[in-house]
This record gives C-alpha cells, structure tokens and sequence, in this order.
C-alpha cells in the first residue's frame, strides 16, 4: 500500500499529467493608458522588434495589439520571402563538421595542397594567389554569412520578436567568432542551441548552449577531465583529443553560476564553483576529422570525476555519470536566484535599466510558475502596466544593432547587405558574434553612449538618408508644402511622434540658417531624415 | 565665425579655450596612460620569478628560459624583449604580487571593483574620473579613452571622450551639419546624449584638419599591426599635439588562458609580444617627451599559480605589472615577495601590494592635484618608492 502510494508519487513527479483537452489559452490583456495608438505602435515595435517599420505597423493596426503580440509569442507560420533571401547562404545549414569540409582551416588546407608554412611566409604571391583562387572556401566567409544573415532577419523578418529574442539569447549564452575554432560552429550554435528554444523551457535552453561544441569550446569544458586523469593506452587515437588534459578547467562551471544562471551575487563560493567543474567533467566534444559526428558533444565517461560533489546546496552522490551534470543544471535552472537573474536582466532589456522591482518580481514569479517557461515569461513584461507606462517610454537608448536595424526599417529596403553596414557595427563597439567575454554585450546603455559612437551614428544617419549605404536604397516621405510640414512628415515615419518645439526650431534653424542669401528655402527630406537619425530623439526607443 | 557662434552655443568663450590650447603641460604635470589588460594577466609568466624554487613543482608546460634576468630572481617574458632597452635605462619598472584587497575571480566584478577604486564592491564612478575632477575644466582633450566606450574607470562627472580611432572622428557631410547635431543634443532631454552630444562635438572640433592628429610616428618607431598599436599612436599622437591630454587611456584583451597558454611562444607569448611592442613604440615615438608621462600597465586579477589541467591556467588572485615613463624609479622590481610556497587559498600567488597604491603613486606623481581620499574613498595608499 506504502510502496503503491510512494510510486504513484513519484509517477506524477515523472511525467507532469497532460490534460486531454489543452485549456484555450486565456485572451491577453494589454493594458491601457494615454498614449495615442501612433505611439503605442512605436513603443510596442521598438521593444518587441527592431523598430517600427511601414508593414509592420501597419499589420500592428490592422490586427491589434494583442493578436499582433499573440501570433509574435508563437511563430508558428513562414516567413517565405526571408527563407528565400537566407537560401542563397551556403554556410548557414551547415553542420560543424560540414563547416570544417567545406571552410577547411588554413593550415589544414595548406596540407592538402602540399605547401609548407614556411614557403608561404616567403611568398607573398602565393599567398595572394592561394586567397584568390580560395576566395570561397576561405573560412572568413562563415562569419561574413552569419553577420549578414542576422542583419537581414534583424530588419527583415516577420518574426520580429523571435529574432530579439535570438539577440537576447544568443547574447546571454555568449561565445564570440574571436576564439579561433569557434567561428565555425557560431551558426550552427545560434541555429541549434538558441533559436528553437528563445520560446521553450529555459532549461532546454541551458542545456543544448551547455552540450552544444561552440560552447563546450569557448569556454573550454571540452578540455575539462577529472584531475590527474591519464589517457588509459588502449584509448589512445579515440575520440580524446592528442594533447590530453590532466585535470580541470573551472572556465565553463564559474560561467555557468555566474553568467547562464544564478549571477554572480547568488552567495556560492569557489569551492561550488570547482565542484560544478568537477560534475561536469567529460562533457566533450568528438573531435577526430574522420569521423562523420565529428564537432558533437560526447560524455567521456573516462574523463569524468566519478566522486560525490556537494554544489551551492546541491548533493550529488558517487557514480553519477552523465546524470551530474544534468542534475546541476536542473537545480540550477530552477534555483530562484536564477529566476530572479533571468528576470531582472530581460527587464533591462525590454522596458528600462533600471527596473522596477515589483516588475522583476512579477516576472520572476512567472518564470517558477511556469518551470521557465519562456513564452508566458516574455509575455508576462508585455502585458504588464510596467512596460506600458510614461516611465517606461523611450526610457533606453537603442543598443547599436538595435539603432542600425531600426533606421533600416523605418527608411530603408534592404537589397542586399554588404560589408559596410556590417562593419558600422564594429565601429560601434558591438561587432556581431564577436563580444569577446563571455559576459556578452551589456543590456544598459551606459556602455555604448560615449562620443566616439555618437559620431559614428551621426555619420551612418548621414549616409543612410542619403543613400550612400552600399545596398540599401531608402524611401522618404515626399516634401511638404513647406519646411516645418516636411519636418513632421519624416518625424513621423523616424519617431512616431511629432518633435518638440526646441528640436523642430532647432532644425528649422539650423538647416534653413545654412543658406547663403538667407533666403528660407525648402528643406529636402534626405537631409532632415539624416539629421534626425542622429539626434538624441532617435536613439532612444 | 561659425566657429565662434558654437562655441558660443556651448556657452564657451573663445579666449578661454585658446588659452586653454596655447597652455603645454607644465614642468611638473605628466600625462598619465593606464592600459587594462583585461581578461586576467598571467603576472607570473609575463615577470616570471625564475629564482623561486617551487615554480618549477607549479608549473610545468608554461616555464619560459631565455628572457632578460630583471635580478636573481625575476626574468622578463622572452616575448617582450622590446623592452629591454627601457627597462636597462630605468625608464621602466615592474611591481609584482599586486592585486586587490577583496579580490574576486570574476572577470566582470574584478574589472568593476578595480575601476570604481574601491575593496570588493562597485560604484557608477571611476577613480581616474575623480583624479580628474580635481583638474580644471574646458579642455577637450583632457581625458580620452582610446576604446570603443567608455571604461568604467572614466566614467563620472568629469568630462572624458571615448572613441576607438582618431582617423575616423569627424562628421563626414555638408559643411555646416556638425553645427545642426551640436544644438540637437545641447537640447537633449537625456543627461548622457546630451554630456556625449556635448564632449564630441567640443573635440571634434579641436580635431578638425589638425596635423598632429594624422602626423607619423617618429624617430622611426614602428607600433605592431592591429588595435593596440593604433591606438598607443594616437595617444602619442594626442601628446605630441599638445591638447592638454591629462588621462589617456586604452584596453588590450585575450588574456584569459585557461588552455594551452604557452611558454616562450603561444597564445600568451603573442599578446604580450603586442603589448611590449606596442610600449616600446610608443616610448620611441614620444623620445624625450617620454619623461612627460607615466604608463601604468593593470589587469582584474593573476592567474592560478598552478598549471590547470588543460595546460592552462584558471583565475587567479595577484599579477605583475608595469610602470613607465618620467620620474620612475625603474630597471627595477618592485615586489614584497610572498614566495609561491605560500600560496593564498592554496592556489594563487598572493597580494602584497594593493594595486591602489601603486595607481595612487602614479597619479601623484603626474601631479594631478587630487586627494588620495577623493580617487581612492575607502582606502589609504601606502607610499610606494615607485617614483624618485
């Protein structure tokens, strides 16, 4: 009777019952408040995607709000006009080990074609001769595709939200192209271990950026063995890597606590971190080229620390296995530091850098309510008063890719991204797939106003509204029937509100003061779209 | 005129701020250079005490031979050989076993504690940003960060630029644009637009079509390819121009190896060739000017005194660290030596010299007229004999 009662306990701890009938999701509710719908539309897409654009708008007004918001937290369509402009990246559906064939390593190419380093360092021809006739198979082009492909969804695609989400994520779980190998695995990573989960269970999410090679690379764990392990001599030219590791590398398990899951202020202490190192060792990477799963997490039972681990609270007994590691990151996928964590930072993000707290609260309670649940969790900042408050609006400054992306689609149409715009990225300080700590970008905007980058977004308004970013081509309003109506026609499309006074009389000055005779002419639009991307008002969302 | 009417705009008189460029550094002010080295330096290879028997039970992969002997006990990378000259003449010195009184081995709270100043906690100002609110005001130039942002360090009520580049520092268009964006952000609602607004457009315009911006280096210095060098050259650059530079400031990462690090050559081996070439070039640039100014290397935090198991090594607790330039008493190691047979926790090489003391020291001795409890709140330097 005990034992009955005990397995039908843990039965229903097992396997969460399924209602027969799925529940009819309750109809959202998206506060109000006493802003005009122009503005709403604006705050909810600079938030919920990158910036309003003229067709998203004007699905926002068509459908409403919350079946805008709704069908957003839940993909599921095509988006068929941006798989077709994705389709021409060879690199993107790439696996690992189809990257490395297809994008070989310098020096691993060096060797089929039979050429030493040595005569290459002596041959600046050859070298010029080998990128020539290499130009498509070097490996630069999997960061080229990869940065290029994220402009495009960025601007382009229909799933907005999904695609910030992706930013988000990506950025929270970071690893960076820099680190050598990692370049080649950074599109699989994105496509693999984020983008199928930015709306799942946060701990799906942990554990395919955990056992994913970009990660297990980055940060090093591939390498991370039980200490004083000794590759045994029948094992040798396996699946362990030539210079075999004699001990732990705590880079992941410190990254983990820190960054993925409790933050840095959870009260563990180095002791948990180096137990966390010691449950996972063995989480490794196949890495001999010939074999077809090549670039794909193995557990190495061999390697990994057999004894009982004590983590932060956690106990883990001897013999675990694979099972310490996935224990570790349940109990800390659910720990509530992390939902507070979690929370807190998807706040910054999306309604202020500095929360409030009963917001984060709410959306923490939402996150253990909901096993991580990541959907109901971004639904739940959406839908609260919070973000839809005076406090909240244009309360961030636009991160760069956000101000970039935003421009673009207020104005622009993306014929096809070329190097320059990727490159105004860098300029900012935020190159795409390149933050090099594992911290990734930071959510505040504190980091990115300095006046080095408001230069730089100055200079690519500039560019932009007069056409000169190599492809894009951009559509303005049509001039007014004077100066003070052609401001507010491109003010409304760039902000979605009409300018202050001081700014309107500050252009109006500006620009018509600029005429030699004094004469008040006709203020072209290109030229007050250009002022107006790089006015403080535009960077703000 | 138009520049007269900006500046204007800026509520600055034009006399003051001539007056403000005419001025040179004076005989006793020096600008003060800090380079963060970031992502956590392993100090013991980059000074390696060679003299310590219990390095070699430590470490076994990473142990480099052939680098300049400092003294019998410490040896200088043999990447960083350019430096040789410097550290012979004096003009060069290193302090080791220094780091943090509450030291953290995470990246981001280390850099944070560090660059507020202060034991174990963080605060949204840095201690170089205080150093500097003691100078006057008004000139452009005064305090940059050569870095994409702002560092913390910089960060503050004081005013201080940060941009990665001086070539591209400009507002490229129609004459007469600059002026517009200047009045939009004079106007900006948002305090830090309007403070960036106001800093960029204030040194856009000491920059524009001046030589010193794009002069060459000289006396044949050659800085290494790549970010760091470029930007030590604009801080010669920024020198040399007599803009009344006080604090300049640059960043140079990838020095967080937990695996395969290397000894003589390698991943560390190469990032410390850049940072040495890159000091050397510089000292070569600015010739006797070097005595105008102090270098001061730093980084969050050392590496574990044991080799990891991936022929890394983890983070860890004190470093080594250089310092350059007029006044310093150098061709020395400064260092009240732990020994590595007491290691703090066990693991790390321990901190005798709180790196506050030694960034105290320094900007004292550019004579920045700061008090040490303003840049440094919740602590007192220990007088260092770092600087004659």
């Amino acid at each position: 009777m005990r034992v009955m009662a005990l397995a039908v306990l843990f039965g229903a701890c097992a396997t969460p019952t399924q209602p027969v009938i799925a529940p009819a999701p309750a109809p959202m509710t998206i506060p109000a408040n006493g802003w005009s719908p122009q503005q709403r539309a604006h705050h909810l897409l600079n938030r919920a995607a990158f910036g309003p654009s003229p067709s998203d708008l004007a699905e926002l007004e068509h459908v409403g709000e919350a079946a805008w918001l709704t069908a957003q937290l839940d993909p599921s369509g095509h988006d068929a006009q941006l798989e077709a402009k994705l389709s021409g990246f060879k690199t993107l559906p790439l696996t690992v080990a189809q990257a490395f064939a297809a994008y070989p390593p310098p020096q691993q190419r060096l060797k089929e074609l039979g050429i030493t380093p040595d005569e290459l360092k002596d041959n600046p021809e050859l070298r010029k001769q080998l990128m020539r006739e290499n130009a498509d198979e070097l490996p630069r082009n999997l960061l080229i595709e990869a940065t290029q492909a994220k402009l495009i969804r960025s601007i382009e695609s229909r799933r907005q939200l999904e695609e910030v989400l992706v930013d988000f994520w990506f950025n929270h779980f970071n690893v960076s192209a820099e680190k050598n190998r990692t370049r080649w695995m950074i599109s699989a990573y994105e496509r693999d271990a984020i983008r199928p989960f930015v709306l799942g269970k946060f701990r799906e999410l942990l554990g395919a950026t955990a056992k994913h090679p970009a990660m297990l690379w980055y940060l090093d764990n591939w390498m991370s063995v039980r200490d004083g392990f000794e590759v045994p001599r029948r094992r040798r030219g396996g699946q362990l890597p030539r210079r075999m590791p004699t001990g732990l590398n705590e880079n992941y398990a410190r990254e983990l606590l820190e960054l993925h899951t409790v933050g840095v202020n959870a009260g563990y202490d180095q002791d948990d971190v180096r137990e966390a190192a010691r449950a996972l060792t063995g989480w490794s990477i196949r890495v001999r080229p010939r074999d077809g799963e090549f670039g794909t997490f193995i557990f190495q039972s061999i390697a990994h620390d057999s004894g009982p681990k004590e983590i932060f609270g956690l106990e883990l007994a001897a013999g675990g296995g694979i099972e310490d590691g996935e224990k570790l990151l349940d109990y800390l996928a659910r720990h509530p530091a992390t939902a507070r964590h979690i929370a807190r930072k998807l706040c910054v993000r999306f309604v202020s850098d500095e929360p409030p707290q009963a917001l984060i609260d709410e959306v923490a309670a939402t996150f253990v309510r909901t096993d991580g649940d990541l959907r109901e969790t971004t639904k739940a900042i959406f839908t609260s008063p919070h973000f839809w408050s005076d406090e909240a609006r244009a309360a961030k400054t636009k991160a760069p890719l956000e101000f970039v992306a935003s421009s673009v689609r207020a104005i622009g149409t993306l014929n096809e991204v070329r190097q320059p715009l990727a490159r105004v990225l860098d300029q900012m300080g935020e190159p795409l797939y390149r933050c090099n700590p594992p911290t990734g970008f930071a959510e505040h905007a504190t980091p990115w106003v300095s006046a080095g980058a408001l230069v730089n977004r100055i200079n690519f308004g500039l560019a932009l509204a007069s056409g000169r970013v190599p492809g894009v081509s951009v559509t303005l309003p049509a001039a007014g029937a004077n100066s003070a109506e052609t401001l507010d026609r491109v003010s409304a499309v760039l902000l979605g509100r009409p300018l202050s006074e001081g700014t309107r009389g500050t252009i109006l000055k500006a620009l018509a003061g600029e005429e030699a005779d004094g004469e008040m002419r006709a203020i072209a639009p290109a030229k007050v779209a250009g002022l107006l991307i790089g006015s403080p008002e535009f960077q703000h969302q | 005129m138009m520049r007269r009417s900006f500046l204007q705009l800026l509520g600055l008189s034009v006399p003051a701020l001539q007056s403000a460029f005419a001025q040179p550094a004076s005989a006793k002010s020096k600008t003060l250079i800090t380079i963060f080295l970031r992502g956590g330096v392993d100090g013991l290879s980059m000074v390696q005490p060679s003299g310590d028997p219990a390095l070699r039970d430590l470490r076994k992969t990473l142990i480099h031979e052939g680098g300049l002997k400092l003294d019998s006990m410490f040896q200088l990378h043999p990447a960083m050989s350019a430096l040789k000259p410097l550290y012979e003449r004096k003009s060069l010195a290193v302090v080791h076993a220094v780091g943090q009184a509450n030291p953290s081995r995470s990246h981001f709270e280390a850099q944070d504690f560090i660059e507020s100043g202060l034991s174990g906690t963080k605060r949204g100002d840095g201690y170089l940003n205080r150093a500097l609110a003691a100078f006057p005001e008004g000139v452009p130039f005064r305090a940059v960060a050569l870095q994409n942002t702002l560092p913390l360090s910089l960060a503050g009520d004081a005013q201080a630029l940060a941009f990665p580049e001086l070539r591209r520092f400009k507002v490229n268009g129609a004459s007469g644009l600059g002026l517009s964006f200047e009045a939009l952000y004079a106007g900006a609602v948002d305090e830090a637009l309007r403070t960036s607004g106001h800093d960029a457009f204030e040194s856009l315009n000491a920059v524009a079509g001046e030589a010193w911006a794009t002069a060459e280096a000289a006396n044949g210095a050659a800085y290494p390819r790549g970010a760091f060098g470029q930007r030590m050259q604009d801080l010669a650059r920024l020198i040399r121009g007599d803009v009344g530079l006080r604090i300049g400031v640059t960043e140079l990462g990838g020095f967080d190896t937990h695996l395969a690090q290397g000894a003589a050559a390698g991943q560390l081996a190469n990032k410390l060739k850049e940072l040495a070439d890159g000091l050397a070039a510089f000292a070569v640039d600015l010739g006797p000017r070097l005595d105008d100014v102090i270098v001061a290397t730093l980084t969050e935090f050392g590496r574990t005194a044991r080799e990891n198991g991936t022929q890394g090594t983890d983070h860890g607790t004190a470093s080594s660290l250089f310092v350059m330039g007029g006044g310093v008493r150098g061709g020395r190691v400064h260092a009240d030596w732990p020994s590595l047979s007491k290691l703090y926790e066990d693991r790390d090489l321990a901190v005798t010299t709180d790196l506050r003391s030694v960034l105290w020291s320094a900007i004292e001795a550019s004579g920045a007229p700061a008090k040490a409890s303003d840049v440094f709140p919740d602590f007192a330097p220990k007088p260092l004999s770092l600087f004659s």
